[in-house]
């Protein structure tokens, strides 16, 4: 699960990390009132979104009066953002944060995430901040201090300490540095993260050290024990056949070919989408309907990807384990009465009750005009990704 | 020969009354022959369960009582973790770990715990467990897709992240005339049990064993050790797949473990990897059975 920045900022500030002076407002008026009682000559004004690519559409600007927060915030709220990451409808923009700009003397980078070769989590610290850490790791793999975290302990003090001095910072920036990193493995743990990096953590010319942008990414399974992240959740950003997809328990992910799939299985899922792009088509969905997949998840999937406009042909592929075929034939026969397939169907079932569900499929015929059956994965592609294109 | 689990394994269920599977499953594998012995369910001690089998309160008690070796986990997420150290604790040596959805620091702590007891073995969890065909399965997978080993045929080990893509590889080989002598599914999770290379040893070492497929998908480096390995220390054929060429990054595949992050984890740098340890890959799932014929030639 995401989270926006100025949530990652209270979540972090709470956490006792240093955070500059910041606010959240909605409207133009409340972003000019902000920066007069902030009272700092620079600020910086950001569009509250998920997407990247803020920066070089306009969403985030200094300002030096409340006239300039006054026009900077109207702007964002009343245009949609457009970046390479929104597509070219955009996105409309409803909070933007106001902090205080500050003046940067070193950028520093501090992160832990999860390291699953060691099953474990790795702390990572570099004096090459400001940048993604995948790129000072590709170039210049030495300027990464990399330690691994005691599973149940956590970091250690004297880990820290060393930690900040291997960053080449000394005396009492050493010891906030050390501080922060001890807070921030302290935080992982807490809010059961998957990332939880501060990049930049910034050295102010005023000898300060602050964090100024954070990653966070939070482990899904732990959701549960997390009622204030889920507070959070933002989903408005989120494509809406995802989210109708997560109400029905289904593991659906859209993505931007016409050949949808549903399939029982993640492995299974994911390959058939691979067998698609291997006849030369282009999968419009990863859809798993899992193994305890009852007959009304199943409908409801059918659904989800006959709303998807773009879909010309659907591949329905089931290694019936847990999963019944009888089940699914049943579901695709009350979908295809009920809102009928306006593209070609291709089945491919085998596993468990496998013979009844051919003949119901056979017996339904004249209901499934669109539907045909193939005989192996190879087949079904072959036939679906002719069928789309006709 | 086998390796893991043979038709003497007794075999207990964590989760046993479960609507989480446990007492779906426990009646499969039973149906299946394998020697399920009991099973537990804090608050239900003393009773027994649909198929009358001895439900005790604690792994301890079901271990002292029935000598079992080996659990298999239905225990809903929040606790799984906790039931995998008991069940180490209690003297059982093989935990297969089916729930799905266990917190990831739970798991490493889990890991943790297990260093304790280095003879333990832990496969998942988010798998679907371990079969010998015609002796022992313990897990969800359906059961007479799978051919025991028989005169005159080869036997494919099987090792696999994913559950569904085993069934496809079990299906595909026994339609080939090939038997199967165990199949692991290793789990969809960044952090578990047995990985790639654990189960490939086995196999190497295992003298019923013919050959091996390896079933990998995108996120992680587990797949590229373990070609690594199987450069320098197998001699039998392996043929393998890679699931998630067209999955793209930073999303989430259905599987935890399934991301490919930081430009690491993708299918092509696996592929490539296998290929280059000599491992014959299928392009499309539907076509490991082939791949195995092509490695058993070669």
């Amino acid at each position: 699960m995401k989270i926006h920045e100025y949530q990652a900022r209270e979540l972090l500030s709470k956490a006792g990390i240093p955070v500059p002076p910041a606010g959240v407002v909605e409207t133009a008026d409340a972003a000019r009132d902000a920066f007069i009682r902030n009272g700092l000559p620079v600020q910086v004004i950001k569009a509250q979104v998920f997407a990247g690519g803020r920066g070089k559409a306009g969403f985030v600007k200094l300002v030096k009066s409340a006239d300039e927060a006054y026009q900077a915030a109207h702007f964002m709220l009343n245009n949609r953002m457009i970046s390479v990451q929104t597509g070219p409808e955009g996105i409309a923009v409803k909070k933007l944060l106001i902090a205080a700009a500050v003046d940067i003397a070193h950028e520093y980078y501090v992160g832990l995430v999860l390291d699953r070769a060691k099953s474990g989590v790795t702390v990572m610290a570099s004096a090459e901040g400001g940048v993604e850490i995948e790129t000072v790791a590709e170039k210049n793999p030495e300027a990464i201090i990399r330690r691994t975290m005691h599973p149940t302990i956590g970091l250690m003090p004297f880990e820290a300490r060393n930690i900040a001095l291997g960053m080449g910072l000394t005396g009492k920036q050493a010891a906030v540095t050390a501080d922060v990193l001890l807070k921030l493995s302290r935080f992982f743990v807490q809010y059961d993260c998957s990332i939880a990096e501060i990049n930049p953590l910034v050295l102010t010319k005023t000898g300060e050290i602050m964090a100024i942008d954070a990653k966070l990414n939070f482990d899904d399974n732990a959701m549960f024990r997390h009622p204030d992240l889920q507070a959070m959740k933002d989903d408005t950003e989120t494509d809406p056949l995802e989210v109708r997809a997560a109400a029905a328990n289904l593991n659906y992910i859209k993505l931007d070919g016409d050949i949808a799939c549903l399939v029982n299985g993640a492995g299974l899922a994911m390959s058939t989408m691979d067998v698609i792009g291997l006849h030369g088509g282009k999968p419009a969905n990863f859809l798993d309907v899992g193994g305890g997949v009852k007959k009304e998840g199943a409908i409801e999937a059918f659904r989800i990807l006959l709303s998807d406009k773009k879909v010309r042909g659907i591949l329905v592929n089931i290694f019936g384990g847990i999963a019944r075929c009888d089940l699914i034939a049943e579901a695709l026969i009350q979908a295809g009465k009920e809102v009928g397939f306006r593209v070609p169907v291709v089945v491919r079932l085998e596993g468990t009750n496998v013979e009844k569900a051919r003949e119901m499929l056979a017996a339904a015929r004249g209901d499934l005009p669109t539907l045909q059956s193939a005989t192996d994965l190879n087949d079904a592609a072959r036939k679906i990704v002719a069928a789309a294109a006709a | 020969m086998s390796i893991l689990v043979d038709k003497n394994t007794r075999v207990i269920c964590q989760g046993i009354t479960g609507s989480g599977g446990g007492a779906f499953h426990t009646k499969g594998c039973l149906d299946y022959g394998t020697k399920m012995v009991g099973g537990t369910s804090p608050g239900k001690g003393g009773t027994k369960d649909a198929n009358g089998l001895p439900v005790f309160d604690t792994v301890e008690q079901a271990v002292r009582a029935l000598g079992a070796t080996a659990s298999m986990i239905f225990v809903p997420p929040p606790f799984a973790a906790d039931a995998i150290c008991e069940a180490a604790a209690a003297g059982i040596k093989l935990i297969v770990a089916i729930t799905e959805g266990i917190p990831v620091l739970d798991m490493v702590k889990a890991r943790s715990y297990l260093a304790g007891y280095p003879d333990v073995i832990l496969v998942g969890p988010n798998c679907p467990g371990v079969i010998t065909p015609g002796e022992c399965k313990i897990g969800i997978m359906p059961g007479y897709i799978h051919q025991p080993p028989a005169a005159g045929k080869k036997n494919v080990g099987i090792v696999s992240r994913s559950g569904t893509l085993t069934y496809e590889a079990v299906w595909q080989t026994t339609q080939m005339g090939f038997a199967q002598s165990t199949c692991v599914g290793i789990g969809g999770d960044p952090v578990k049990g047995l990985e790639f290379i654990d189960v490939i040893r086995m196999f190497q070492n295992d003298p019923q064993t013919d050959a091996i497929i390896m079933i990998g998908e995108i996120g992680g480096t587990a797949e590229e050790q373990a070609a690594a390995f199987i450069k320098d220390h197998v001699t039998k054929p392996v043929a393998g797949f890679i699931a998630g060429r067209t999955a793209p990054p930073g999303k989430r595949m259905g599987h935890a473990g399934a991301i490919i992050s930081g430009g690491e984890g993708t299918a092509e740098s696996k592929i490539a990897a296998m290929r280059r340890a000599g491992i014959v890959v299928a392009d499309s799932p539907a076509d490991m059975g082939k791949a195995l014929m092509q490695a058993a030639k070669k």
